[in-house]
């Protein structure tokens, strides 16, 4: 048999593959179409979670008219913040499952707790593939004559409270809540409380619109209100003609 | 029954459409030694009778607690239900883990099921060879599972499988109807009366703590299991009913 021996043009084409280098496997790292905050309180007779219809696309306000407030069950409700699309992939998850129990066809529904301990055990597992789902939730329902609030967040972190809030709404809102909050608060006291909260966001997240949600889980079921407008007031001498206090120097 | 020539692997059919391996499966439930379930509205009775190979020999255990709220007594090779005890353990420990709650008792013997059924259509398994009665308090109220190497299973209010597990169920079928407003030492009673029926044509054969364990779960109530002397309050009614003649109506005690 002839051996061929290859041509000098041939050998040249020729490459190791002890020496090739390939680009790492990488997943997002940072999130691109997002939502907000999201704001939430339990009340004696109920859970209230609040949202605003943007997504903002950085600095753009790209969508205004998005809802990040879902209806999971008829006892459970969800509000998210964070990438958009992640957003709807937790949202496609939750159907799965519910479609999953309704397959069953036996009387056992997911309780709020059981969806909240679901949707964190997914967002921890894909946390630790460095690939996460990058949002923050709050999770909200009655069930029981029980009220339940939890958040889960894109590391996989879970806790129940009676306020809660995600993004600029820790900072701004829980105070606003925390001294709004009564055990004996109802539901229609909790939308007012909720309502003052993302005033303020408005009127300091920059990243938020003035048109809000407003979900409740009661013992009639879940509701989901349409987008509103809160009245805001532009004519305080400091939005006028703004400056900060600190300004003292002229350079 | 007799042998025949279909019945040499679980993926032949016999003409008239039965699976012979898993009826001779189910024939090695009726070997193993008799257990007993009962329901009421807020609990879930075994009972059981252990055997031993010999005096020398500890008794062959019958009872395995799967989680807080589920636990099952065993009819056959109990080497093939201490696998399967190990599947639901894992299973109620992995639900539990994921959803924050309870498994539901429905969905846990639905999945033992197919893992029965499984085992009835490769060439390369063969079937369990054990039955499970399996009790559990969940959502929905208590529930008595029975589970079959054929892969079927079924919801009970009573039940009995094992050697001798007719005798039992015809004192069941007489009382079932009372079980659901008796209290629970009426339902432990009559758990004990019906497997004291499959050992009453037995000469030298009576309960004892040594051959006899129960176990309760409900409302308000672990999954516990009762033997060797704590089993001894639930046997004294069978003293009771020695002394007066055999009445299924008699649960007014």
């Amino acid at each position: 048999m002839q051996l061929r021996i290859p041509s000098a043009a041939v050998k040249a084409q020729y490459v190791d593959p002890t020496q090739v280098v390939v680009d790492p496997v990488r997943h997002t790292t940072s999130p691109l179409v997002t939502g907000g905050s999201v704001v939430g309180i339990r009340c004696c007779d109920g859970v209230v979670i609040a949202a605003d219809t943007l997504a903002s696309y950085g600095s753009m306000a790209r969508f205004q008219n998005l809802s990040r407030l879902v209806k999971v069950t008829d006892n459970c409700l969800l509000g998210g913040g964070g990438e958009i699309s992640d957003f709807q992939e937790i949202q496609r998850l939750l159907e799965n499952l519910i479609t999953k129990d309704f397959c069953f066809n036996d009387e056992h529904t997911q309780s709020p707790r059981s969806v909240h301990q679901y949707l964190g055990r997914v967002l921890y597992a894909q946390r630790s593939r460095l690939n996460p789902l990058w949002n923050s939730l709050l999770v909200g329902g009655y069930t029981a004559g029980q009220s339940f609030l939890g958040m889960v967040d894109l590391y996989g972190t879970t806790f129940e409270s009676e306020v809660l809030a995600t993004g600029f709404g820790v900072l701004l809102g829980l105070p606003l809540l925390r001294k709004a909050y009564r055990p004996d608060l109802t539901v229609q006291e909790g939308i007012k409380v909720v309502e003052d909260v993302y005033r303020v966001l408005f009127y300091r997240d920059a990243r938020s619109i003035n048109r809000i949600q407003v979900a409740t889980a009661t013992e009639a079921g879940v509701t989901i209100s349409e987008p509103y407008s809160l009245e805001t007031k532009w004519d305080f001498k400091g939005f006028v003609n703004p400056r900060s206090p600190y300004d003292e120097s002229t350079w | 029954m007799f042998r025949n020539q279909y019945d040499t692997d679980v993926t032949t059919f016999s003409p008239q459409g039965r699976l012979h391996q898993i009826e001779y499966a189910q024939e090695a439930v009726k070997q193993g030694s008799a257990v007993v379930g009962v329901r009421n509205k807020n609990y879930a009775v075994l009972a059981t009778l252990k055997r031993t190979t010999s005096d020398l020999a500890s008794t062959q255990k019958k009872l395995f607690p799967i989680d807080d709220h589920i636990g099952m007594a065993i009819a056959g090779l109990t080497a093939d239900a201490r696998l399967l005890s190990k599947y639901m353990r894992t299973e109620c420990l992995n639900y539990k883990y994921v959803y924050e709650c309870p498994m539901p008792l429905s969905r846990l013997v639905l999945r033992v099921a197919d893992k029965h059924q499984i085992a009835t259509q490769r060439v390369s398994k063969r079937p369990f060879g054990v039955g499970l009665l399996i009790i559990g308090y969940d959502q929905q109220g208590p529930h008595l599972y029975e589970t079959s190497p054929s892969g079927e299973y079924w919801e009970y209010q009573a039940m009995s499988i094992g050697a001798r597990a007719q005798s039992a169920r015809t004192y069941l079928e007489k009382v079932f109807e009372t079980l659901d407003n008796c209290s629970l030492d009426q339902l432990c009673r009559h758990a004990v009366l019906a497997l004291r029926e499959t050992v009453a044509a037995l000469k030298d054969m009576e309960l004892s703590t040594k051959n006899c364990a129960l176990a309760i779960v409900g409302k308000d109530l672990k999954f516990t299991i009762y033997e060797d002397e704590d089993v001894l309050p639930y046997l004294d009614v069978v003293q009771a009913a020695s002394l007066q003649p055999m009445d299924g109506q008699s649960s007014t005690l």
